[in-house]
């Protein structure tokens, strides 16, 4: 009796939480799915009325659509690939007892904690500036003539400012996985014969590969939505537009928020594919 | 193949002295078991033996060979731990096979020992199963194929059969032995457990404190005990230890006498007592008699069929030849 009780009461108290989250995630979905359906130009005449699947036609048949999802596909793989490969050789290295581990750590993580903006106009402004930033007095250092990274190699610096900020992620959740291993499975390989690499290959990576579909999932969900770093660096030129971007500009930048809408809808599927893609991984991986 | 020499081996972790100054010597084929009080050392010296731990001075002889400086996997030992350290994404056979692969041997080679060692621990019908889905028992075996398969010049075992329940713990015990006297190869097998000592060592090494106490067959210690404190540790029920007036009549400073070299009797003997406790176990019969005038309870064994119970008065009776003396420093006299 006292758990039905208890029960209902929960519920009774947990329904606001519950109704206003429902409200915050359908208001928007519904008022997207509306106005994709909508001709409807904020500062040439307005609501136009109805357009049927128009919008949706239009924004899959204009040119920057396919460049668009192929951008957004690269720098969510390149991201994914730095972060995964350097996560895994930092964890591991964090793993060693070393000397002033403690604040090793916290330097480590620290990129977690700027914001995305700030990062993307540090590194710009910093380090990838053509006259001024670090990068070039690198490459001046070596005779080389320096880089015009934002316009010559746009998706190679928005995928580095990227990895930057995600590398603290992916390092802690593979460094925790890394300590969870136990010891004796590596003592009892290393008196199996096996070299260094070899028990990273048989062992650890094995022991790691749940820690690293949670890394995939989770970052994928992120970094498809990616945009203050595209905004503050490139501003969606030189090839850098992704269809997150795209849509931004399609509503913002040419007022037309019905073609705009049907981009996000489109997104909503495409991130959907990828989220079930990947939880089928992931639920593969985790029942183990 | 397989003779094992300690000289001077020392272990120190952070200043603390945890293996004293040890010389040990292990004979080829023999089954030695480490037996201590927990923390007394055992699983540091085999891991020093297996080389997972670098001694702090000393040296190791593997087969007459300097083993001091070697890697683990070049001193031609398998271990079996006490978690049983399965590799848990890896087939039993995949984990069997795992340190024949490490060593490159060809595919059929590989295939025919772990059907070979598969067949000897009745381990044919796991093959395709993961670690996880084993029982206990069933991975303690895989542990032990994963350590036969190498055919290495011994055996480290630590602690291997304390996860599991006590029945299966005395089969495996009998396993283990089976598989001594079937491969004769040397074995060093850890236990805080005085009856898997008594029962599978041809040499019992007894450690304290990081010090070998005594060195000797089961028997050799239980009949011939150098000191109190192995006295107490090998028997089981322990020994009684007696001191003050009653220890001086035998000129010493605390005698010993085992609880299976007391007599019982309703009418007569050397201490009469009260029974506070009988344990009847069917086979022997256990009594913890107090009131005997003696500081401490004794602990007589007799035989299952005696039908004393709580409260009786019995008179108890050392057999003279069998009381072990001795002295303050707990030296045997
Ligand atoms: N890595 C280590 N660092 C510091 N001290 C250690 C380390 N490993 C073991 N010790 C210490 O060494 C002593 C012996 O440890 P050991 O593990 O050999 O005991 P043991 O005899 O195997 O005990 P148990 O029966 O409980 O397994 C203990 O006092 C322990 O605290
Ligand atoms: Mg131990």
């Amino acid at each position: 009796m006292a758990t039905q009780h208890s029960r209902s009461a929960a519920r009774f108290m947990m329904a606001p939480a519950v109704m206003l989250l429902l409200a915050w995630m359908l208001v928007p979905l519904i008022m997207t799915l509306y106005f994709s359906f909508k001709k409807y130009l904020p500062l040439r005449g307005g609501d136009l009325g109805w357009v049927g699947f128009d919008n949706y036609v239009r924004f899959v048949s204009s040119s920057s659509f396919w460049p668009s999802v192929t951008t957004t596909l690269i720098i969510v793989g390149g991201v994914l690939a730095i972060t995964l490969i350097l996560g895994t050789l930092l964890a591991l290295l964090l793993d060693q007892p070393i000397w002033g581990q403690g604040v090793v750590r916290i330097l480590v993580i620290a990129p977690f904690f700027v914001m995305p903006t700030v990062s993307a106009l540090v590194w710009k402004n910093m380090f990838m500036d053509p006259n001024y930033g670090l990068l070039s007095y690198l490459w001046e250092f070596f005779g080389a003539e320096p880089l015009q990274w934002m316009s010559h190699a746009s998706l190679t610096s928005i995928i580095t400012i990227v990895s930057w900020q995600w590398l603290p992620f992916a390092t802690l959740i593979l460094l925790t996985a890394i300590q969870s291993l136990d010891h004796e499975q590596l003592e009892a390989s290393e008196m199996d014969g096996a070299t260094a690499l070899k028990r990273f290959w048989y062992i650890v990576l094995p022991h790691l590969s749940r820690a690293i579909t949670v890394v995939l999932l989770i970052q994928t969900i992120f970094l498809l939505s990616i945009f203050a770093e595209i905004f503050v660096t490139t501003a969606g030129a030189f090839g850098s537009k992704t269809l997150t971007y795209l849509i931004f500009q399609r509503v913002l930048e040419s007022q037309n928020v019905g073609l705009g809408s049907a981009g996000g809808v489109y997104a909503i599927i495409l991130a959907n594919i990828v989220a079930i893609f990947l939880m089928r991984i992931v639920g593969k991986n985790l029942d183990k | 193949m397989g003779r094992i020499v300690l000289e001077k081996v020392t272990k120190k972790f952070e200043h603390v002295e945890v293996i004293q100054p040890l010389d040990l010597t292990i004979e080829e084929g023999e089954f030695v078991v480490f037996v201590g009080p927990s923390g007394c050392g055992k699983s540091t010296l085999l891991r020093l033996i297996a080389g997972l731990e670098d001694v702090s001075s000393g040296d190791i002889y593997i087969d007459d060979q300097n083993a001091t400086d070697l890697p683990p996997a070049q001193r031609r030992l398998a271990m079996v731990f006490q978690s049983y350290a399965l590799y848990p994404h890896m087939s039993v056979r995949k984990n069997i096979a795992f340190p024949l692969k490490m060593a490159k041997l060809d595919q059929a080679e590989i295939d025919r020992r772990v059907a070979a060692a598969a067949e000897v621990l009745s381990l044919t019908d796991y093959l395709d199963r993961r670690p996880g889905q084993l029982s206990g028992g069933q991975r303690q075996r895989v542990a032990i194929g994963r350590a036969i398969v190498r055919e290495p010049s011994a055996f480290l075992f630590d602690e291997p059969l304390s996860n599991l329940d006590a029945a299966l713990r005395v089969g495996m015990r009998l396993e283990i032995s089976e598989l001594h006297a079937r491969l004769k190869t040397t074995m060093i097998y850890v236990t805080h457990d005085q009856v898997e000592a008594m029962t599978m060592a041809d040499k019992i090494v007894v450690l304290q404190g990081g010090v070998i106490e005594q060195v000797g067959s089961p028997l050799e210690l239980y009949r011939n005990p150098r000191n109190r404190f192995v006295a107490g540790f090998i028997g089981s029920p322990k020994m009684n230890f007696i001191e003050g007036p009653e220890a001086a009549k035998y000129d010493a400073h605390c005698i010993g006498i085992r609880p299976e070299h007391i007599g019982v009797s309703e009418t007569k003997g050397e201490w009469k007592g009260s029974i506070s406790v009988s344990e009847h176990l069917g086979s022997d019969t256990f009594f913890h008699v107090h009131d005997t005038g003696l500081a401490e309870t004794i602990t007589v064994r007799a035989g299952g069929e005696v039908a004393f119970k709580h409260g009786d008065t019995v008179y108890l009776s050392p057999r003279p030849e069998m009381i072990h003396k001795f002295d303050a420093e707990g030296l045997r006299l």
